[in-house]
């Protein structure tokens, strides 16, 4: 506290200006002490609750805890990620159920988010013309967008029901399919399934983000473009995409990295079946399941891991590309 | 055949309204057919109509008493909102220091902030299991307030920095000038015009903290101190097979209206938010 309510002297601001310097030098070292004990709250919170956490998944992962007994436990190595016994492979890596959480989630998020992509470009650029009723699209698209992701998982669960479901009876009535398709019940379907929810729960977010930089963009850009004749395409090409790119990209970022931990959507719409089964699923099931605290924290571990390595990939990307504009310019 | 300039202007305005029409109807249906599913019971659920035939409120009845979902109501509230209150109280200090004040490391503790909101909850499962556990918070709503703040406090922090970044300077001028302390500017001259900015950054989390699935599934068993979201998870019927959609679609609508009706209300401050948490950022 006796930071905080240290007074900032009123003398800083009308000393005499050969003094100024040096008071504001002062000035700015108290703040940024001060600073330091009114963030301090919040860091020891984010780490007690956060990085404790997290440095205990990865300390059990070495370890052959189980879920009732934590306590209780011995050093196993790496054994929980890969070992090798009797020319036989075990732990999480040589699960071919791993792999195929792995291949899930990133068919998933390539899928989810590319489409999100396109159909929020769509949207954006929609409810940034000017058209009567626009308030009315406006609440609706934050429909989706409102709804808990376990009432989407159910409501679109009943909606793909394979006899009663509303999608094949819209597809049998416009003649689109001859035999109800079981959406839930097909492996191949299934992720459709999923992507299909969760791309109709995302799309709004991608269109706000995207139709918050449209509307920075100053009109008369584009007025001079039609003065110069170009197209609509031209337009957009060489007009709007350039200018919401940095938006474009922060938004796909946040959104590739909520694809990469989807795990409740996919729970509750198809039972957290094989054909479907994230990473987070994964690791979730052996700890809570199976019990296999040990087992469960090497493949949190290894969802920490892959999450962060193509987070790392992206900045590292963005960084790339702005250096290489820079060094154009 | 050449349209005239006033035929494309009509044809254009047809194209937008059409699609106009059906985003609304592709984003409201689903919800649509939910509330008409939770309306009918027995044979009439599996007649596939696209109006209103039957009027049961059963349904509702029963999914707020009989299956608890009512219970669930409250816990998801008292949850959501301790949370939020706690996360809004910290972070508030945090964001003033972050968005105002330059000092070494700043950039850094943001960085680590924006990283935390990302990680995917399942790293810190089992670490935070041990946690709940040695509190002794283990199947009480504890220990969803403790697990909620992991997610809910980066969040609350990063938005209501990116929205203290774009106050005037000559605010704080003006206090610094007339000699306020640190602590009084925060508390005098921040706080009073951070309300609309707590109130949006307040309901964000409060949402976010709302469809938690994953914690609650993970640390709660008994039904009576079930959130909403795992409360309707765990809707099942006599048989796997069987499931009840009418109840199911009934605490459906009955968990989503107040957060519809809240979107709703706060509709401008709330794209807001979502746009200032990530465009400005």
């Amino acid at each position: 506290m006796s930071h905080n309510s240290e007074s900032l002297l009123p003398s800083a601001a009308v000393a005499p200006p050969t003094a100024a310097p040096r008071r504001k030098r002062s000035l700015q070292q108290r703040r940024a002490r001060a600073a330091w004990v009114l963030v301090a709250p919040a860091l020891i919170l984010l780490f007690a609750v956060a990085g404790w956490p997290l440095i205990r998944t990865l300390f059990y992962s070495f370890t052959d805890a189980a879920m009732d007994t934590p306590e209780e436990y011995n050093f196993v190595g790496l054994a929980n990620y890969l070992d090798f016994a009797e020319g036989d492979s075990f732990g999480v890596l040589a699960d071919p159920l791993w792999w195929q959480a792995v291949g899930n989630t990133l068919w998933f998020t390539a899928c989810s988010v590319s489409l999100e992509l396109f159909f929020g470009m769509l949207l954006a650029l929609l409810m940034n013309e000017k058209f009567r009723g626009q308030g009315i699209v406006r609440a609706a698209i934050l429909v989706p967008w409102a709804i808990p992701t376990i009432v989407t998982a159910k409501m679109w669960g009943w909606m793909f029901h394979d006899q009663y479901g509303v999608v094949n009876d819209l597809l049998l009535r416009f003649a689109l399919i001859e035999t109800p398709l079981a959406w839930i019940a097909e492996p191949t379907l299934s992720m459709w399934a999923v992507v299909i929810a969760d791309v109709w729960k995302t799309v709004p977010f991608m269109a706000l983000m995207l139709l918050a930089a449209l509307q920075m963009i100053p009109s008369d850009l584009y007025e001079a473009a039609r003065v110069d004749g170009a197209n609509a395409w031209q337009r957009f090409r060489r007009i709007t995409l350039p200018l919401i790119m940095p938006a474009m990209i922060v938004a796909l970022i946040f959104r590739v990295m909520d694809a990469l931990r989807v795990f409740d959507l996919i729970y509750v719409l198809t039972s957290n079946s094989e054909a479907t089964i994230s990473i987070s699923g994964y690791a979730r099931e052996q700890m809570v399941s199976f019990q296999e605290m040990g087992v469960g924290s090497a493949a949190s571990v290894l969802v920490f891991m892959m999450v962060a390595g193509i987070a790392a990939c992206f900045l590292w990307i963005n960084r790339f590309s702005h250096e290489g504009k820079e060094a154009r310019e | 055949m050449k349209l005239t300039r006033q035929q494309r202007v009509l044809g254009r305005k047809f194209w937008i309204y059409l699609a106009a029409l059906i985003v609304s109807v592709i984003c409201v249906f689903p919800f649509y057919n939910a509330i008409l599913t939770s309306l009918r019971t027995g044979q009439d659920l599996f007649l596939t109509n696209y109006l209103p035939t039957t009027f049961h409120w059963e349904n509702y009845v029963n999914a707020l008493g009989e299956n608890g979902v009512g219970r669930s109501l409250l816990n998801s509230f008292v949850v959501a909102t301790v949370t939020v209150g706690i996360c809004l109280l910290v972070s508030i200090t945090a964001a003033f220091a972050l968005a105002r004040v330059r000092f070494r490391g700043r950039k850094y503790i943001l960085f680590t902030i924006l990283c935390v909101s990302m990680f995917p909850q399942v790293a810190v499962l089992s670490g935070m299991f041990e946690l709940v556990r040695f509190m002794g918070l283990y199947d009480s709503i504890g220990s969803l307030i403790l697990s909620y703040t992991t997610f809910s406090l980066p969040f609350t922090v990063w938005v209501l920095t990116t929205f203290m970044r774009s106050l005037p300077v000559e605010l704080e001028e003006a206090a610094i000038v007339d000699g306020a302390s640190l602590w009084v500017i925060i508390t005098k001259v921040f706080a009073p015009i951070m309300g609309p900015s707590l109130v949006t950054t307040g309901l964000l989390a409060f949402i976010g903290a709302w469809n938690e699935f994953m914690f609650a599934l993970t640390f709660i068993i008994s039904n009576d101190n079930r959130t909403v979201p795992v409360a309707i998870g765990m809707l099942q019927g006599a048989s796997q097979y069987e499931l009840p959609w009418g109840h199911i679609m009934a605490a459906s609508v009955v968990v989503t209206i107040p957060i519809i009706a809240l979107v709703l209300i706060f509709q401008k401050r709330i794209v807001s938010g979502l746009t200032a948490g990530a465009v400005k950022g």
